[in-house]
């Protein structure tokens, strides 16, 4: 109990005397899972690029008075952590953004507590459908299956004019059930006849039954709805079932891995898929954040980190807009109203949903590594 | 035409696959009454000892015998550890079961620890890129291999059942236990050789399997246990031909599903079996041999 009462007394005298003399600190949230398991793959990168962007913020004084302060904290990937952070950070720390959280499950556990309490959250890795669905102060930069795969099918009708497409998807995972809508409804829309449409499940590794159907039909080109290494066999099966080259195969989002050329090898070559960034993405803002950030973690970052690189920068110009934190709904109003902001995944804007509009890259597997596709 | 012929050779040579492992499953229930659920856990380590061993730089021949060894001293294992404790305390034959299902677990668990939870493939040699194609049907090399072997493997299974002492000694525990003790066999040392034969034979499935999709991971063997059971209630329990032509049977039923029917019903057709065949002909398809083994 005494300890309990000293220490209220120490951090409320130190509130008393730090608070005034920075008059202008923002209090800005980092959730992420830097511990516990795989989604700490994710998270580390995270919390990397947020970090490195606030005192890139910090340093170069765009800001005017305005300072921000990350309080960074670790979710460990787990929904119960997350809801405790997030109420810590918004009745505690009163924070004035959230950048997080890692997995859509703590976003879909976590953030209807900010949506209540109106403090804005940007997630830079939740691309499952409808977590911004949530409420007006959910936003996410991380690219999604319809804000990509539109382009990349745009790309393959300049390049080779295809007739006809069948469809291959993972029937029982949510992420790849929604690709699949997603490609099927783009498909539709440019008048690309769907020939042949088949489906495999979580753990299937033999798709040789659906693929001798699909060669059957000869298609001008495979869509697969599918994660990586679903991704990879079916590539691979496909080319052994002499399903030929001139056949184009597009993937999900998703898929984007190296476990891709890893698993499939030079089956893989010519694989396209869409992405909101990549590594050599020729932005002036994207080389100075990949140098920033291997000079600094040295490493280099992924896709996450650019995210969650933008997203900071993406609050840190709707704060100059609205003029300060204290009115929240100012703040939000000004994070929605983002618009062609130069950031490391280019020229970004939030649509009406809060969902990120980006100038989406096709990417085709080139020499057993995802490169910018010619003539784009 | 040519995508029936197709057909038949994917169904093939998933099939051998599914009959190597199911014979295993099987020749346990015949000799000891029981299911081991491990075995699929087996199929896993032989699969996964198999890609280290070629990962290593050895050739194909060498990994199938580490996936072989593998998998058979695993099941020798579960034998001397396991099975053989909770017969001799007079356990009942569901402990066996649980014990197995979770002896599984904890191989995955391990597995998963070692190998780590990623899809890993072999890596690319002379066989793995070959293809030929006869009439509009392609056929991969690495199909004609996996059936050869496990038609190789088959044979060397039904020679040493028939022909050698041991053989004779494990269908004679088959038929009885008390009638092997009687003319003087070593009950526990066949029970013993029994169950190295079947893990060994889980080991060489998960070697061929990894191979044929170039997929090995730490839960590879859950399904292929579910399709090691399929099978056996399709060829009868016990019955080690009919566990052959069920593997080959099931692996045609499943691409013609896929094919011909839709992909999305490709399991349901195949387990949907399973009820058929236990209320019709609840000992299996292929009951006719049954007599000949008791």
């Amino acid at each position: 109990m005494r300890v309990t009462k000293l220490f209220l007394v120490t951090s409320l005298v130190g509130s008393a005397i730090f608070s005034p003399a920075f008059g202008k600190d923002v209090k800005v949230g980092i959730v992420q899972a830097t511990s516990g398991g795989s989604a700490a793959l994710y998270g580390v990168m995270q919390k990397n690029a947020a970090e490195l962007a606030i005192d890139e913020i910090n340093a170069s004084g765009k800001l005017g008075d305005f300072k921000l302060v990350p309080i960074y904290q670790d979710d460990a990937g787990d929904r119960g952590q997350t809801v405790n952070i997030f109420q810590r950070l918004i009745f505690q720390d009163k924070v004035k953004v959230i950048f997080g959280p890692t997995l859509t499950n703590s976003a879909y556990a976590a953030d209807p507590l900010a949506q209540k309490a109106k403090v804005p959250v940007i997630a830079s890795s939740n691309t499952a459908p409808g977590v911004t669905g949530m409420g007006d102060y959910i936003f996410r930069t991380c690219a999604t299956e319809p804000s990509v795969f539109p382009h990349v099918l745009d790309y393959v009708i300049k390049r080779s004019a295809p007739k006809t497409a069948a469809q291959i998807y993972g029937i029982d995972d949510m992420l790849m059930k929604t690709a699949y809508e997603v490609h099927k409804t783009a498909l539709e829309k440019a008048g690309i006849k769907i020939v042949d449409t088949e489906t495999f499940q979580k753990g299937d590794v033999d798709y040789s039954a659906q693929l001798t159907k699909i060669k059957a039909t000869q298609p001008d080109m495979i869509v697969i709805g599918g994660l990586a290494e679903e991704s990879a066999n079916i590539v691979r099966q496909a080319r052994q079932l002499g399903i030929p080259k001139s056949t184009i195969i597009l993937g999900a989002n998703a898929a984007i891995s190296k476990k891709l050329h890893e698993l499939a090898g030079d089956a893989a070559e010519g694989f396209l898929v869409g992405s909101g960034w990549f590594i050599d993405y020729d932005a002036p803002q994207n080389k100075a954040f990949v140098a920033a950030y291997r000079a600094k973690y040295k490493s280099d970052p992924d896709t996450f980190a650019a995210q969650a690189y933008a997203a900071v920068y993406v609050f840190a110009d709707a704060l100059k807009q609205a003029g300060g934190a204290d009115d929240t709904a100012k703040l939000r109003d000004a994070i929605a109203a983002t618009k062609d902001l130069d950031t490391s995944l280019g020229k970004f804007s939030f649509d009406a949903n809060r969902e990120p509009v980006l100038k989406a890259k096709v990417l085709e597997l080139t020499g057993g590594k995802f490169v910018l596709a010619p003539g784009q | 035409m040519a995508a029936l012929f197709q057909q038949i050779v994917n169904g093939l040579s998933i099939g051998s696959i599914y009959a190597v492992f199911a014979i295993g499953c099987t020749l346990i229930f015949g000799v000891l009454n029981i299911i081991n659920l491990a075995q699929g856990a087996f199929l896993m380590v032989g699969a996964c000892i198999g890609l280290e061993v070629a990962l290593a730089g050895f050739p194909v021949p060498v990994a199938l015998f580490a996936a072989i060894l593998s998998g058979g001293i695993l099941g020798a294992l579960s034998e001397v550890l396991m099975f053989q404790p909770l017969r001799k305390r007079g356990g009942h034959r569901w402990m066996g079961l649980v014990a197995s299902l979770a002896l599984a677990r904890v191989l995955v668990g391990t597995a998963q620890e070692v190998f780590g939870t990623q899809v890993r493939g072999y890596p690319p040699n002379a066989i793995t890129g070959l293809t030929w194609e006869i009439a509009g049907v392609r056929i991969q090399a690495i199909q004609v291999l996996i059936i050869v072997a496990a038609v190789l493997l088959m044979l060397l299974l039904a020679f040493t059942l028939k022909r050698t002492s041991i053989g004779r000694a494990i269908r004679t525990v088959a038929f009885s236990e008390t009638v092997a003790q009687i003319v003087g066999v070593h009950v526990g040392r066949t029970n013993l050789i029994t169950f190295f034969i079947a893990g060994a034979l889980a080991g060489a499935a998960g070697l061929l399997f990894g191979m044929l999709f170039n997929v090995v991971s730490p839960f590879m063997g859950d399904s292929a246990l579910v399709k090691g059971l399929t099978v056996i209630i399709l060829g009868g329990l016990g019955n080690i031909p009919g566990a052959v032509a069920g593997g080959f049977l099931l692996g045609l039923i499943e691409v013609f599903s896929a094919g011909y029917v839709s992909s999305s019903f490709r399991d349901a057709i195949g387990f949907g079996l399973i009820f058929l065949i236990l209320l019709v002909k609840p000992t299996g398809l292929f009951s006719g041999f049954e007599e000949r083994r008791a």
